[in-house]
């Protein structure tokens, strides 16, 4: 257990490390984490601070955020299959910015188009939290996200197809790719807090988690409030899915792949699940981000290309695995 | 010392009266079999008086805040569920959880209680197995030890020894006798009318939602209250091995 975090950690700074060290500029690893300290060397500590700190800072934010996010969705509803998308909240910024795009707000204000995806996000819980209502179980968390993810595909899709010009509905498109590309330190403090304080309500569901491994009603008479389980767990992960969407984009499959690859190796124990898949989301995201630098450098690969193209596989192999196990 | 006192509990659920005024006591040192035919009102019962489910009426259990009632009662729903493939070892030390904060090792103590509580249930060469995976007795078995561990004065249990082999009926059985016998108390659920007959030293009869006889176990399985119960002859005698009782036929 604790090798496996230590190594997971040890993968996720080396990993952090390497994505300061790549980029267009053509600078020895020793120099430019040098320029990273040592303002003496000018151009370079401008690219350094401003444009790979930030970038590969995000991915390690947004990837955590989103893998312990996946982690506490999957234990919640007691099924690998779940994600945190799962109730509507990355559907709703990311309508939010579709919002912003379109409206020229997005480019009139320098972070009007995360701001705007924040308050799509926002209106969005409401809306699950009202639909679902104080009561009730799993499955009336479960329709409520359908339900919204669903209206918010759809406005987007109208906001894409009412789109005055063809170059709003491409910035459109690009958008809900998701990308890392181009974000400032101003967007890494705008994630900071939701991903900070999303994390901390997370976490402090895992006891919870771990009783309702045995059922609700077990859960229950172990002293467990599901009432506040359910909706601490529906603000923490928008608070995360939120803000991660607000400044990256749609980015998928992280928080459903990666809790379901680490699982056996934490003995399935969805306490101990929570910490590991925000390592392993953090490392999953960097490695994304690192591939689509690499592998076609003057193309601009969206991340969110990436993680689905890995991420598809990966589940694929889960139905797969999921089949044997029935026959 | 009661452990458990039910006043007029009444369940309706989707407007259909299941359970009607029931009222009963149990005290520690019971190891008390609930038995009716499908429909009864039997897991209602349970969940209401554990006050899982809204009622009218009232239950001591029901009245006290989740903490309390997680130090009062351990609870075994009939549906054995295992989510997530955990280890049988750290299954049964979630029994733990409503007594230690969280942590990644427990206090020797509760260690202990978990420890006692596998060997007990006859799970120790399956502690690292993940429970998961288990047979659906070794499930069954697993989560008795888990709801052992939890260290209660009393036992709750929905069909305990429901698809278990003829050996690990009557263990599980007598696990929740000499728990009675410790001085703690048991409330299970039972179809099998033989064991029931054997290892109980109260039975409840249930039917249509009420309480039709409610006395030691010579004195509930009666012919007569078993052909009211469930419309069936029976057949029992006194034997050496203590009380023998056999359903017959349909009436």
């Amino acid at each position: 257990m604790t090798r496996l975090m230590l190594t997971l950690t040890a993968a996720m700074l080396a990993l952090f490390l390497i994505s300061l060290t790549l980029g267009p500029a053509d600078v020895g690893i020793g120099e430019s984490l040098a320029a990273l300290f040592d303002e003496s060397y000018g151009p370079l500590t401008l690219v350094m601070r401003e444009i790979r700190l930030p970038r590969a800072l995000l991915a390690m934010i947004i990837g955590g955020g989103l893998g312990l996010a996946g982690a506490a969705m999957q234990g919640y509803l007691r099924n690998p299959l779940a994600e945190p998308g799962l109730i509507g909240v990355s559907s709703s910024a990311a309508l939010g910015a579709v919002l912003a795009i379109n409206t020229g707000l997005a480019a009139s204000l320098t972070l009007g188009l995360p701001l705007a995806a924040l308050a799509g996000a926002l209106a969005g819980v409401f809306m699950v939290m009202a639909l679902a209502g104080p009561q009730g179980g799993s499955l009336t968390l479960i329709l409520a996200g359908i339900a919204i993810s669903a209206m918010a595909a759809a406005l987007t899709s109208l906001v894409l197809n009412l789109s005055p010009n063809p170059f709003a509905a491409n910035e459109i498109v690009f958008w809900m790719m998701g990308s890392l590309a181009d974000r400032s330190m101003l967007h890494v403090w705008l994630v900071l807090p939701f991903a900070l304080a999303g994390a901390a309500i997370l976490l402090t569901l895992a006891r919870g988690l771990d009783a309702l491994t045995l059922g609700e009603d077990a859960a229950q008479t172990m002293g467990m409030n599901l009432n506040r389980m359910r909706l601490l767990l529906v603000v923490g992960t928008a608070s995360i899915v939120g803000g991660a969407t607000a400044v990256a984009g749609a980015i998928g499959f992280i928080g459903l792949v990666v809790p379901h690859i680490l699982r056996p190796l934490v003995g399935g124990q969805p306490s101990r699940l929570l910490w590991a898949s925000a390592l392993g989301g953090a490392i999953m995201l960097q490695l994304a981000d690192i591939a689509v630098r690499i592998i076609l450098p003057s193309r601009d690969l969206k991340l969110g290309v990436v993680t689905a193209l890995v991420g598809a596989p990966l589940f694929l192999h889960l139905i797969y695995k999921t089949r044997k196990g029935l026959a | 010392m009661s452990v458990l006192s039910v006043r007029n509990l009444s369940v309706t659920l989707r407007n259909r009266p299941v359970l009607r005024d029931v009222s009963f006591e149990i005290r520690a040192g019971e190891f008390v079999g609930l038995l009716g035919p499908n429909g009864a009102g039997k897991s209602s019962l349970m969940r209401a008086a554990l006050g899982l489910i809204p009622a009218a009426g009232s239950s001591s259990l029901a009245e006290m805040s989740a903490a309390e009632r997680a130090r009062a009662v351990s609870w075994m729903p009939q549906s054995r569920e295992i989510a997530w493939p955990i280890p049988v070892e750290r299954l049964v030390a979630l029994g733990r959880l409503p007594h230690v904060p969280q942590g990644l090792r427990l206090p020797p103590g509760d260690q202990m209680l978990v420890d006692q509580s596998i060997e007990r249930m006859g799970l120790d060469p399956f502690r690292q197995r993940a429970a998961s995976r288990l047979s659906g007795g070794e499930q069954a078995r697993a989560l008795i030890a888990r709801a052992l561990a939890q260290d209660t004065p009393l036992l709750m249990a929905d069909e305990p020894a429901a698809g278990l082999d003829p050996a690990h009926q009557i263990s599980t059985m007598e696990v929740f006798a000499n728990l009675a016998a410790e001085g703690r108390a048991a409330l299970v659920s039972l179809h099998d009318l033989g064991l029931a007959a054997r290892h109980c030293t109260r039975l409840i009869l249930l039917t249509e939602g009420g309480i039709l006889a409610d006395g030691p176990p010579a004195s509930v399985l009666t012919p007569a209250l078993m052909a009211r119960a469930f419309g069936i002859s029976v057949w029992h005698e006194h034997t050496a091995h203590g009380p023998v009782f056999q359903p017959l036929e349909v009436l």
